[in-house]
């Protein structure tokens, strides 16, 4: 080696040297940034399920007020012949307010009455008629219920509502305070678990409000969905990987598949809204309709992981088949179907999950209404949970807040479970070839 | 005859073909034992015959019920006395609306005037009379197509490839849906969205900047022409998409390195799902988290740098849609970087290039115009996403480039103008379309470009 | 609908000009002169089936020229040369696995007891239940060891009953001679079973429907040479009753095992001739390189 190329090498060497700390600092610098940003990613997740969750534990239970109801005879069966509609009919409202009264002999203004019968939940007397109803034995003896009470005062309780701030801006005065810590100081108030939350239908009155109806008309809706696009999408798939001929047709399903799958939920509901109903004429905010918005929604995605199941299925199977005198439809049937349906079901479960989650569409098909009923039927006005959680959110009443976290706690709830079934499929049959 | 009666009497029918055609097929070749000697198995033969009874039988009865309201309507207009003949066409309409519902009892028959009580009397005895012909037709026809394969069967008969030939065509009809959607999506969309430019100028619409569609009442009413310039909800739709952008491409793009080319395989199948799980949470969520949760956020720490935030802003809006997205960009990033070949990065390695330089120098430019693609994906996403932006973006149609004001967005206005029974044939709803029809339009060529971009990505390194 | 439908894969099209035909039925006769550039006799006294002038295309790619040659009836023949060389491709075209593949264009004639099975009115799948196919990565269906029997017999409608489908099953298993091995455990996974093991299972699955013809395309090129030399055996067994096709890059096995051996060379089968003196007295150029190795 000559003297210059010695030189110039060492020199390399020296400019190398002198450059590598720079160089490792950025390369901590780098990885740091990657680091950042994987960490805002997990606490975007960590900080919005701590939001929901502790906005919405709450909703699951309810205040309620102890109170002893005496069933009087004179008020539910005066002429007692114990006929269900006369027991059916009673004035039960009546019954409350006495023991109301009772509790608080020295409230006789008429105004005052209203405020103090406000303290309890309008399905206070339901509670009391369904005891009558129950065992009509119960008239004339008295009996100490647990009677829900009004959405502010359950917001008092659960520290939503600030007692520090004027009385003229906060929805309890003074005097309604008053009673409550009364009642509270007698431990007749008591927070506890909330079964309407799940099993009653939608309410104006927030403290009445369930889910059951809006979880009935996600049910019908993914009923409809899962009923229509898993066997077309399977079908189509079929088709799309072991029939069809590589032309300008079959080109144009597929590129027209991959682009359905990224148009915009909205753009469903608008077609719905158009061909269903003002086209087809079917009615408006029934499950049948929006499962078949979901249908053509979910559709692309579950043609795609169907697909992608079915080329999963190694050749040698087919050849298998074929070399044994199957036909291209046996060769299917008999192994590739099979083999691959583990795949699809976790695709038509993921795709499911999504169309739970929608909510968009559905609104531009009515499924927005007020429907205080659970839906019994495909054609009977529903909406979903997602919307349910929609229209709640927009509801002024503080005490919806809750609800709709609670409502978004049931949603997540459900979507996890479809995801964990998922999980479970693919690990326990996915096979590797 | 009830039509489910008919169909139930098909499907027995059908059945029935099933067995006979299975149970000649075996008796023509000497029973059970000479089943070799048939060209598919018996089976196959039923069903062939079961196919040939049920086919033709149901696609009658389907094209008949879909035709026979129309030859009713002929007969009853012409049944109708002379004057009433020569109607315009409203107002036959509306008699026509008048017979059918005393027809179907929704109008008591007392209460519709004497003609229209004739009419209905004819409509109900020409429907009996279809439908008990359409049964018949179905029925005899269904018979037919049953004895016909039936008499057909012999040992050398292909019954399996026939059969399997409907299979194919059956599977086939269902892959169409996929272009039956696209085409029932442009057709309403586009249908609606002519109606509406009849109306409103194109140009106005496209190149405007008021937009309050409110129609008035009146006809003396201010503004009762409504404003349709749809300029400031595209200015919305895309200070929200920039915002969400921002927040969701470095983000994404760092977690996807950082998971891609630092993490350890186990920790990598730990946070990638968790990852993911923003991906699996209903848009109506973010909405709420967006608008109870981050904009108040948003709004008092303005209050606290002295900046005046609305409650609904385009910033809380864009900020939630940017967490939303960054599973999308980052898994999609994930994908592009990891289909970088590994040679490449061995030759930087080998060069003496450190972990870092080699991604920024090698792996992303290699990697680049899939990412690029993956994100243009992302932003289809982000000018698509309805529920965040109905919730927290608000409604106020400013022309506004400050991320702290509300801004209304495309779809936004969608849902606004289709919520609750509006009238359908308002230039009020149609707008509402021709909205529908730029986005889809827009969506629709973002994601032709970005998966050309993508595909082409893939072939390189195929 | 029409219940006539044409088995074959309408992409695949098949020109077989009428005249040819004749032709080919005509030269199926022994002794006759067949126009062809390979060296030896292509023609057999017995033979079950007969290819003449077999062109095979893919797409752009000519993969077969111009074979003619006849599979004579219990006897092996084996398909020899360097890889990429058409055999397995010709092989395929014996039971039209090339149906498949859609870019794949088959031309000239193959007969099948003197039937062409490339002519319109040929059900594929009567045909693959005549010629039956072993291939070269053993592939039993991911089901129980008496399913992958019974399959075959059960889509072919060849046992009346349970007691028939057992019987076939026991017979397919006791000739692939994996009967003893696995008659304690017919419900275990097929897939289960070792490499060998798994072969044998295909040839029984194979021989289950009954063929004339089994085509095999390197059947042992997977397994160890224990393995391999228990499937020899069992091809010898097997020519009792069978006219074999294999298809081998191992040309002691070639040797070992078949009556005649044909050597294909960049599409065109070059010479064939009866095992002994292929391997002895190649007449052919390229034979002889390939044979003493100094190419493959």
């Amino acid at each position: 080696m000559s003297e210059a190329t010695q030189a110039r090498a060492r020199t390399s060497q020296q400019k190398v040297a002198a450059g590598l700390k720079r160089r490792y600092r950025a390369e901590l610098r780098f990885r740091s940034y990657g680091i950042a940003a994987v960490a805002l990613g997990l606490l975007f997740v960590a900080f919005l399920f701590f939001s929901i969750i502790s906005k919405g534990y709450t909703a699951f239970e309810q205040t309620f007020v102890r109170l002893e109801v005496s069933y009087a005879a004179d008020k539910i069966d005066p002429d007692g012949k114990r006929a269900p509609a006369d027991l059916e009919g009673a004035n039960y409202e009546a019954l409350v307010r006495q023991a109301l009264r009772e509790r608080f002999p020295e409230v006789t203004e008429r105004g005052d009455l209203r405020k103090l019968y406000g303290l309890l939940s309008g399905s206070a007397e339901t509670v009391v008629r369904a005891r009558v109803l129950a065992d009509p034995n119960r008239i004339g003896s008295r009996e100490t219920l647990w009677l829900m009470a009004d959405d502010h005062v359950d917001m008092l309780v659960k520290g939503h509502i600030d007692r520090n701030v004027p009385e003229d801006e906060r929805s309890i005065d003074d005097r309604e305070l008053g009673w409550i810590d009364r009642l509270t100081a007698e431990h007749r108030v008591e927070v506890r678990f909330n079964p309407k939350f799940l099993t009653g239908g939608d309410s104006r009155e927030p403290e009445q409000a369930g889910v059951r109806g809006a979880v009935m008309g996600s049910l019908f809706t993914l009923l409809v969905t899962l009923f229509l696009s898993f066997p077309i999408g399977v079908a189509a798939a079929v088709y799309l990987e072991e029939f069809a001929k590589r032309n300008r047709l079959t080109d144009i399903i597929e590129v027209n598949i991959n682009n359905l799958a990224a148009v915009p939920s909205i753009v469903f509901g608008l077609l719905g809204l158009a061909m269903f109903i003002q086209f087809f004429g079917l009615p408006r905010s029934a499950p049948l309709v929006g499962g078949l918005v979901l249908t053509l929604m979910t559709l692309p995605t579950i043609i795609i992981t169907s697909r992608a199941a079915l080329k999963a299925v190694p050749p040698s199977i087919r050849e298998a088949a074929f070399g044994m005198g199957a036909s291209p439809v046996q060769a299917v049937l008999h192994h590739v179907l099979p083999l691959a349906m583990p795949g699809m079901l976790t695709g038509a479960i993921i795709g499911m999950a999504r169309a739970l989650g929608e909510s968009a569409p559905l609104l531009m098909i009515g499924m927005v209404a007020f429907i205080a009923d659970v839906p019994k039927t495909l054609s009977d006005p529903a909406t979903v949970l997602p919307v349910q959680v929609y229209l709640w959110a927009s509801s002024p009443e503080r005490a919806f807040v809750e609800r709709t976290s609670g409502a978004i706690m049931v949603l997540l709830a459900f979507l996890l479970v479809m995801n964990a079934a998922a999980v479970f499929l693919r690990s326990r049959f996915e096979r590797r070839w | 005859m009830h039509t489910s009666v008919i169909v139930v009497a098909i499907l027995v029918l059908t059945a029935l073909g099933y067995r006979l055609g299975r149970r000649r097929s075996v008796a023509l070749v000497g029973g059970p034992r000479g089943t070799r000697n048939l060209h598919s198995l018996p089976s196959y033969y039923g069903f062939l015959t079961a196919l040939w009874c049920a086919l033709p039988a149901l696609g009658v009865l389907g094209a008949w019920h879909l035709l026979d309201e129309r030859v009713i309507v002929g007969a009853v207009l012409a049944e109708l006395p002379p004057d009433m003949q020569h109607l315009p066409a409203d107002q036959q309409g509306l008699l026509l609306n008048d017979v059918r519902n005393v027809v179907s009892g929704s109008l008591p028959a007392a209460e519709a005037r004497p003609e229209v009580q004739s009419a209905a009397r004819e409509w109900r005895r020409l429907q009996s009379l279809s439908n008990a012909a359409g049964a018949s037709l179905a029925l005899c026809l269904g018979l037919a197509g049953g004895a016909l394969a039936w008499r057909r069967i012999s040992p050398e008969l292909r019954a399996r490839n026939g059969v399997e030939r409907v299979v194919e065509i059956a599977l086939a009809l269902c892959s169409m849906i996929a272009i039956l959607t696209t085409i029932g999506i442009i057709l309403s969309v586009l249908y609606e969205a002519l109606n509406f430019f009849r109306v409103v100028p194109l140009t106005d619409f496209i190149f405007g900047t008021t937009w309050s569609p409110q129609m008035a009442m009146r006809a003396d009413q201010v503004g009762s022409s409504g404003a349709f310039g749809a300029v400031p909800l595209f200015t919305g739709t895309l200070l929200i998409s920039l915002i969400a952008m921002a927040i969701a491409v470095p983000i994404g793009l760092f977690s996807a390195i950082c998971l891609a080319e630092y993490a350890d395989r186990r920790l990598r199948a730990v946070i990638k799902p968790l990852l993911e799980v923003l991906a699996g949470i209903p848009t109506v969520v973010y909405g709420f988290f967006a608008a109870l949760t981050v904009g108040p956020l948003l709004r008092s720490a303005g209050q606290f740098a002295g900046l005046e935030v609305a409650s609904e802003s385009a910033l809380s809006a864009g900020f939630v849609m940017g967490i939303m997205i960054i599973p999308f960009v980052s898994s999609l990033a994930d994908d592009m970087i990891t289909a970088v070949p590994q040679s490449l990065r061995d030759g930087a390695y080998a060069l003496g290039a450190t972990r870092s330089e080699t991604i920024r120098r090698v792996v992303l430019p290699a990697a680049l115009p899939g990412i690029v693609g993956g994100v243009l994906l992302a932003v289809s996403r982000a000018i698509g996403e309805t529920m965040i932006v109905v919730m927290a973006a608000g409604l106020a149609a400013k022309l506004t480039f400050n991320p702290l004001e509300a801004v209304t967005t495309v779809t936004v206005q969608i849902v606004t103008l289709l919520i609750g029974d509006n009238e359908f044939n308002s230039p009020k709803t149609l707008s509402a379309f021709a909205l529908g029809l730029v986005l889809f339009v827009a969506t629709l060529l973002l994601n032709i470009i970005a998966l050309k971009i993508v595909r082409k990505y893939r072939e390189q390194y195929e | 609908m029409s219940t006539e439908i044409a088995p074959t894969d309408p992409n695949v099209r098949i020109r077989v000009p009428r005249a040819r035909v004749a032709a080919a039925a005509d030269d199926s006769q022994p002794g006759s002169k067949i126009e062809t550039k390979t060296v030896g006799q292509v023609t057999v006294a017995d033979a079950v089936m007969t290819a003449r002038r077999v062109n095979v295309h893919y797409g752009e790619k000519h993969a077969v020229k111009d074979v003619s040659l006849d599979i004579g009836r219990n006897a092996v023949i084996a398909l020899i040369g360097p890889s990429g060389c058409g055999k397995s491709t010709f092989l395929r075209c014996l039971n039209r696995m090339n149906d498949t593949i859609d870019s794949a264009r088959v031309d000239g004639s193959i007969t099948l007891d003197g039937v062409d099975i490339y002519e319109k009115r040929q059900d594929v799948v009567q045909l693959r239940a005549r010629v039956g196919m072993v291939f070269q990565k053993p592939n039993p269906f991911p089901k129980s060891i008496y399913e992958n029997i019974a399959y075959g017999p059960r889509i072919h409608g060849l046992a009346a009953n349970r007691a028939e489908l057992d019987e076939v099953v026991q017979t397919s298993l006791a000739k692939a001679g994996l009967w003893e091995e696995v008659k304690d455990r017919l419900d275990h996974p097929g897939t289960g079973l070792s490499g060998g093991q798994q072969q044998r299972l295909c040839i029984a699955r194979a021989i289950a429907v009954d063929p004339e013809v089994i085509l095999m395309d390197e059947p042992c090129s997977a397994l160890d040479p224990i393995a391999t030399a228990r499937i020899e055996d069992l091809i010898d067994e097997l020519r009792q009753n069978y006219a074999i096709v294999i298809v081998t890059h191992n040309m002691q096995q070639a040797a070992r095992v078949s009556q005649r051996t044909a050597y294909f060379h960049l599409g065109e089968l070059v010479e064939v001739g009866a095992t002994n003196q292929i391997f002895t007295n190649p007449r052919h150029r390229l034979t002889e390189d390939y044979i003493t190795g100094r190419f493959g």
